[in-house]
């Protein structure tokens, strides 16, 4: 019972098999953040993985470069319905990073500098879905898009790619972060448009 | 928080079609569109919903749009400016007429937000367009005869720019409203045209000692500038709410 809109022709075209339902393309990259951009020095930059109150593992910024750090080709999805193709990024996989962390909780709470925080299920963080990513198509990432560090997990929406990332927290429950707790889907599967509540 | 009753019923997630019952011209490139949407059941200052537009074969295209309306009710008003390069904004500039429906889905959003049980201070900044969700603040404090006192900075290109300019040139009592006008400003206005400064912060806005709430809309460029310059000025990040828009 869709409604027709009277004289509405739209750009059209094939269906594009690699865009999710409700979401159109672009090639720029929008700037979407809820306050003022941090500006972090990487001086005094840290990443850090919580899995309870007196296990914490670190790495400083020369620390996480001293890794392996892989080159990743994907497709990102934002919920405001932009869609970029083929976008290209290096980072450092979380799998890597959570190699010497032991934990039995499913959950994590990602946590920025700024203040932002997202939820992700721990499973979605390993296994070559996520990582720490440090550039952006070739250059060091801009504090708008998230620099020096943001959270990379691109198949789910890209609020779930924390900007200005500072750490990740264990936790035994999902619980929701900031847009989870403002309006938007607490896990984010574009390809199921899971946007709002 | 907010929407979290609006969440358990579902009203927001089930498309709702409404009826445009007037559009008005608000400058060269801008509308507002007044539409009634049976079960809409009333949104909060600075809400968006989403828009869908469909083809006659088939074809579907969605975008966010901020409601300029707030309160009770199924009567909603957007305000929408034509991007050039737009595919859903020329329809509802151009194309879009009085009777015709629209698909819509909403209210969204618990963040860039403003209640009257909020009694600080209110900064809104607008850049272009920007002022939309900041006008449904303006008109939610003033029909809630809220005395919280309000400040507006409206960044425009020229005064034909501007979005709602008529309410804008007659404000409430409890409202302060500065113009910053970029490409060219009407004769008898002190500041020259120019880009909005940490000088016209530090001028109009309410001083970061106050603790005001501040919410910030417009281009990624403008609300970049203008939040880096609030916290250079003392303002706390966790008090300065932004939105921002860019693409089609």
């Amino acid at each position: 019972m869709a409604v027709i809109s009277r004289g509405f022709i739209g750009r059209g075209g094939e269906a594009n098999p690699d865009l999710p339902a409700g979401q159109y393309l672009t090639a720029d990259f929008p700037v979407l953040s809820a306050g003022p951009t941090p500006r972090i020095d990487t001086v005094d930059w840290q990443f850090s993985i919580r899995t309870d109150s007196e296990t914490l593992h670190t790495w400083s910024w020369d620390e996480l470069h001293a890794l392996p750090i892989e080159d990743i080709h994907t497709d990102i999805h934002c919920v405001t319905r932009w869609s970029k193709l083929g976008t290209s990024w290096r980072g450092v996989s979380l799998d890597t990073l959570f190699e010497n962390v032991t934990t039995s909780d499913k959950f994590v709470m990602a946590r920025s500098y700024g203040g932002y925080t997202t939820n992700v299920p721990l499973a979605d963080l390993l296994g070559g879905q996520a990582w720490i990513a440090l550039e952006f198509d070739g250059d060091k990432l801009d504090p708008e898009h998230g620099g020096p560090a943001r959270l990379l997990i691109p198949h789910l929406y890209f609020w779930k790619s924390a900007k200005w990332i500072h750490g990740l927290e264990m936790q035994s429950q999902d619980e929701p972060g900031f847009w989870e707790q403002n309006g938007y889907n607490m896990y984010g599967d574009p390809w199921l448009e899971q946007r709002y509540w | 928080m907010t929407g979290t009753s609006e969440a358990k019923d579902g009203r927001i997630s089930n498309w709702k079609v409404g009826v445009v019952t007037s559009i008005r011209r608000e400058s060269a490139s801008g509308r507002s569109i007044t539409i009634d949407v049976p079960g809409w059941g009333g949104n909060i200052a600075g809400q968006h919903t989403d828009v869908r537009l469909t083809a006659s074969n088939g074809y579907t295209a969605v975008r966010s749009y901020s409601v300029a309306s707030a309160g009770v009710g199924d009567r909603i008003e957007l305000a929408v400016d034509r991007l050039p390069s737009g595919e859903v904004s020329p329809y509802l500039v151009d194309t879009l007429r009085e009777g015709d429906e629209l698909e819509l889905r909403g209210p969204l959003g618990g963040w860039f937000v403003w209640t009257p049980q909020q009694a600080e201070n209110v900064q809104l900044i607008g850049g272009g367009s920007g002022i939309v969700p900041l006008m449904a603040m303006i008109r939610s404090h003033e029909a809630s005869g809220s005395t919280t006192p309000f400040r507006l900075l409206y960044s425009v290109r020229t005064p034909l720019d501007a979005f709602f300019r008529a309410e804008l040139e007659s404000p409430s009592a409890n409202l302060e409203v500065t113009w910053i006008f970029t490409r060219h400003a009407p004769s008898g206005c002190s500041r020259p045209a120019g880009r909005i400064t940490a000088a016209d912060l530090e001028a109009h806005g309410f001083a970061a000692a106050l603790a005001p709430t501040v919410f910030v809309c417009g281009p990624t460029g403008f609300v970049e500038t203008v939040a880096t310059a609030l916290v250079a000025l003392g303002h706390e990040p966790d008090r300065v709410k932004t939105e921002r828009f860019g693409g089609a």
